[in-house]
């Protein structure tokens, strides 16, 4: 199993096999030629702003950490010792000098240089100077967002998010002078289930009326809590979840070349979006306008793009400014990283909204996520079954239209979006290097 | 009431999956939280596993009921251990209660087990008591954690 025409077999224009949700040995080769190639999502500048500066992360199988140099650079560590392999950092974040291994005490600079080794005189002469931290040959940011890929050669970070980028801009663009800071802590939530499985839900339009229904009644039938309660977000999005079949059917929905998706929006509530009339947004407007004129300020505003998927492990909205790293663990276990961003040039109420938003809506308690959860895990061991051997992605197919080097949905519920991702799975899985 | 029994009788209302009864004991202004970040100050400025007012505290409740909670139907089956009660103060005629929870909960053919340093506020109440506030620190409140569908 890993011959190329082999792996072309599982993936069909309206369907692909269940062994890419459940084949150990499949999963081993996606961390090794779509993890292992592709540029992966990391994290955010703000995380790092001084030198020595470092959280702990994954790329696929590799432990990293990613560490502001003394360069000003942002570093990518493999967090393995060149000795005997222990972890030379521990999981978290936190600034430091040296990143000194505990076992022997080999120690290593912010760039991952070994700079000093006890018992060294155990060692030929210059052998230790061969040894150092490996590190990701190649990181990058884009507006902020930083990324790196284990592969040495390939597409440029901006050729790789193509016209994706533009999720990217309007997530910063929405932000006075452009600043953004992750704040408020970080939720990580796991799921007995394959990666895939998360990437596949979040533009799908049609699951939340099904998934969402017990919170999407019990909101619509509860009094509105008043626009300064704490509660009244989380009511209005559990409603919106249940929006009428006609907005999800014309909503956007687009996928670019290399499996990135994104949708557009479906919020019919002015708090959400707009927020006109809302005495905190009204403020935020107009720091907006202050800044940039009232014409790009309501352009900015007027982009209307929801949830972005950045194919193959970063999701995330720019509404209320949430972003999900997913984590492979196995072929069905994943786990998932979700950070909120403040603004801190906007009225401070907004990243009160961001926090009750994430609570609700992607924290690892909420009534919204745990039944995706549960959906997840229902499919991974629904999966088990070989009857049929194949999961059908068929919604909307045939008429998929291109669209200024994009292909978009007929509707907004259409599964265009994870033929996209299954393109992209194969060509990764299948190409030379 | 002493604060301990009462606390033993709130256990028992979700062992038994009397949610309602449960949310009787909870006063209108009652909080009930689930920090995300080991000494947490603060609900609004950090991100929390759980942060309900009352009113979605009673929602929460309403939705464990509804036929397609999928996360909730069926129900878990839990056992709350409640341990170490102590009393930590007193403000405006409310005791401040600390305990320890050892939560088993079974679901889907999977075991999963929660321990927690526990604080109640707890407002008298006739001859017993309402619940002005209740925070769960879960010992491990930071780490990657399955989805959590039951009530702490």
């Amino acid at each position: 199993m890993a011959a190329n025409e082999q792996l072309a077999m599982l993936v069909q224009p309206d369907r692909v096999h269940r062994a890419l949700y459940t084949d150990a040995a499949i999963f081993e080769l996606e961390m090794e030629r779509i993890f292992g190639r592709a540029w992966l999502a990391l994290g955010h500048e703000s995380q790092v702003p001084e030198p020595g500066d470092y959280f702990t992360a994954r790329m696929g199988r590799e432990p990293v950490v990613v560490v502001r140099k003394d360069d000003g650079q942002v570093g990518v560590l493999v967090n393995r010792c060149a000795h005997r392999g222990s972890m030379v950092c521990a999981e978290g974040r936190g600034r430091v000098e040296r990143f000194v291994c505990p076992y022997h005490g080999w120690s290593y600079d912010r760039a991952g240089e070994l700079k000093a080794v006890p018992f060294a005189s155990g060692y030929a002469p210059g052998k230790l100077a061969e040894l150092r931290l490996a590190s990701a040959p190649r990181v990058a940011s884009y507006r902020g967002f930083i990324f790196a890929s284990l592969a040495a050669g390939g597409e440029s970070l901006e050729e790789f998010l193509g016209p994706a980028k533009a999720s990217f801009d309007d997530f910063v663009d929405r932000a006075p002078d452009g600043e953004l800071q992750v704040a408020g802590g970080v939720f990580k939530h796991a799921y007995a289930g394959n990666w895939k499985l998360m990437l596949e839900n979040h533009l799908d339009g049609a699951h939340p009326a099904w998934v969402h229904a017990s919170s999407v009644a019990v909101a619509r039938n509860a009094p509105d809590p008043g626009g300064e309660r704490y509660s009244d977000i989380a009511v209005r999005q559990m409603r919106q979840n249940g929006a009428p079949d006609v907005v999800w059917e014309a909503t956007g929905i687009w996928t670019t070349a290399r499996g990135h998706g994104y949708m557009g929006d479906y919020h019919d509530d002015d708090r959400l979006v707009v927020g006109l009339g809302n005495p905190v947004f009204d403020a935020y407007r107009a720091q907006l306008i202050e800044r940039l004129g009232e014409e790009e300020a309501d352009r900015i505003l007027r982009v209307t793009l929801w949830n972005t998927i950045i194919y193959p492990n970063c999701s995330f909205m720019s509404q209320f400014r949430q972003l999900r790293i997913i984590h492979p663990l196995a072929v069905d276990r994943s786990v998932v990283y979700t950070y909120s961003f403040r603004m801190p040039k906007a009225p401070a109420p907004m990243f009160r909204d961001t926090v009750a938003f994430a609570n609700v809506v992607n924290g690892t308690g909420s009534w919204v996520l745990t039944d995706d959860l549960e959906v997840y895990e229902r499919i991974q061991r629904g999966l088990t079954s070989s009857a049929p051997e194949w999961v059908y992605i068929g919604r909307g197919y045939g008429r998929d239209v291109e669209d200024q080097g994009t292909q978009r949905g007929a509707t907004g519920t259409s599964e265009v979006f994870i033929r996209g991702q299954m393109r992209a799975w194969l060509d990764y899985m299948t190409r030379d290097a | 009431m002493t604060p301990e029994q009462f606390l033993y009788h709130e256990a028992r209302l979700l062992d038994l999956h009397r949610y309602e009864e449960w949310l009787e004991l909870f006063a209108e202004d009652a909080s009930y939280w689930l920090p995300l970040e080991h000494g947490q100050k603060d609900p609004y400025e950090t991100s929390s596993i759980i942060h309900d007012d009352r009113a979605l505290l009673e929602l929460r409740v309403k939705q464990i009921r509804h036929p397609r909670a999928h996360a909730r139907q069926p129900l878990a089956r839990t056992v709350h251990q409640v341990g170490n009660v102590v009393q930590l103060g007193e403000t405006n005629g409310e005791l401040q209660i600390g305990s320890t929870l050892t939560v088993v909960e079974f679901r889907n053919d999977k075991q999963r087990v929660y321990g927690a340093l526990v604080e109640h506020r707890l407002r008298p109440h006739g001859n017993t008591f309402r619940i002005a506030r209740k925070r769960i620190d879960l010992v491990n409140s930071e780490g990657e954690l399955d989805g959590i569908a039951i009530l702490l």
